[in-house]
């Protein structure tokens, strides 16, 4: 059976590989220390050796649309473009072409189905930055077969909490099951307190920092025991109007498992959000 | 209230740069046009399989034709879309970085929880 090598949970910010890559009095302060975070994250992924990578995102109104809009989808195709104009255009992100694994794409497709999960389905998605942003902080090579799955972060009526948690232990089990010796990195990203569009966006930090301590703590220690008491589709728009993001890092902690500690833990208060990278090995790995 | 139709606006409008510019220039003209050839082209059906109901309010139409960021919160337009959109078009004007996107927070500021429902 596969082995899970990782799992890694992160938010994606699309102004990082701007950030990185500009020089001079282009470059903001800031931008070397998040470089040299974002390069330490990096070696936990690295060091997992992964064949593939699950990676876990949500379409900012790309290819998904309002008339025919899924809550779970998994992509089953052989590549994936990526990147869009206005991506492009906001944030200067590249073009990109991902490989993709069609076998273990329909593989969670029909054990996930059968799961008791109805996932939609894309033979033909192209990838926006929910993707390509892990992609570019974690694997800048981009050189390892992607099963992508987005889910509804963005769009009411959204799924509840505990069924984004509730996908994370499921494609942890698809992965441990599939008849496969390869190593799979679960990888998906989300967003702590964030505010898009409305009175509190673009502050000195996070809308809501209160909300983004607690929530680091729950992702870090596992507790999802606390996350699914305090969290549901109302409270999260209290943090930030588009904090419904932090579903994604709900969903990572059940792939991680409960009350499974992080073995890496790392943080960066920016302006407008704060930025968080954590990784679960598996225990052979981490002992 | 069509906030769906506002949205298609939006996403029809920021995906294009064509369009891009052509709203920023003449936004009344564009939503004109827009309403009249694409408001109900069903995005992924041939053109000639359209919808035949849908149209922007006075208000919504209003909104759109004067660049009115803080109306298009208040009918709960997608704060996304929203703010992609508007960054495109007038985030060129300012020197400063974030410049638009702080101007655009100010003049919410009188917005607090909870904000207009933008369920569609």
């Amino acid at each position: 059976m596969a082995t899970v090598a990782a799992v890694i949970a992160s938010t994606h910010h699309p102004f990082y590989y701007r950030a990185s890559t500009s020089t001079g009095a282009d470059r903001p302060p800031f931008a070397d220390e998040w470089v040299a975070k974002i390069e330490a994250f990096r070696e936990t992924l690295t060091r997992a050796a992964p064949d593939v990578l699950v990676m876990v995102g949500s379409d900012h109104f790309h290819q998904l649309w309002l008339d025919n809009m899924p809550q779970f989808l998994v992509g089953k195709a052989p590549f994936y473009d990526a990147n869009y104009y206005n991506e492009e255009r906001e944030f200067g992100l590249p073009r990109m072409f991902l490989q993709g694994d069609e076998d273990f794409s329909a593989y969670v497709l029909r054990q996930g189905i059968d799961a008791g999960f109805d996932l939609a389905f894309s033979n033909e998605l192209r990838i926006d930055h929910s993707i390509t942003c892990p992609l570019i902080t974690l694997r800048p090579e981009a050189d390892l077969p992607i099963v992508p799955i987005y889910t509804n972060i963005f769009a009411p009526p959204m799924p509840q909490p505990a069924r984004f948690v509730e996908l994370g232990r499921t494609i942890r089990r698809l992965v441990e099951s599939w008849p496969s010796d390869k190593r799979v990195a679960i990888i998906g990203t989300g967003h702590l307190s964030l505010e898009l569009g409305g009175p509190r966006q673009f502050g000195p930090h996070g809308p809501d920092p209160e909300f983004d301590r607690k929530a680091v703590e729950w992702i870090a220690s596992g507790d999802l025991g606390s996350a699914l008491a305090e969290v549901s589709l109302d409270s999260l728009w209290l943090p930030g109007n588009a904090t419904h993001g932090f579903m994604d890092f709900m969903l990572m902690m059940g792939a991680a498992g409960d009350n499974v500690k992080a073995d890496y833990v790392d943080s960066l208060d920016l302006f407008h959000t704060m930025e968080a990278y954590f990784t679960w090995y598996p225990k052979e790995v981490a002992a | 209230m069509s906030k769906y139709l506002l949205d298609k606006f939006l996403f029809s409008v920021d995906r294009d740069p064509e369009l891009v510019e052509r709203y920023r220039a003449d936004p009344a003209g564009t939503v004109t046009w827009w309403e009249a050839e694409r408001a109900n082209v069903i995005l992924n059906c041939p053109d000639a399989e359209r919808s035949t109901w849908l149209e922007f309010t006075d208000t919504e139409r209003e909104a759109l034709a004067t660049h009115d960021y803080v109306k298009l919160f208040e009918l709960g337009a997608h704060n996304f879309l929203v703010l992609t959109l508007f960054i495109a078009l007038f985030e060129r004007d300012y020197a400063e970085p974030l410049a638009f996107q702080r101007e655009f927070a100010a003049k919410l500021s009188h917005w607090s929880l909870p904000y207009p429902d933008i369920s569609t």
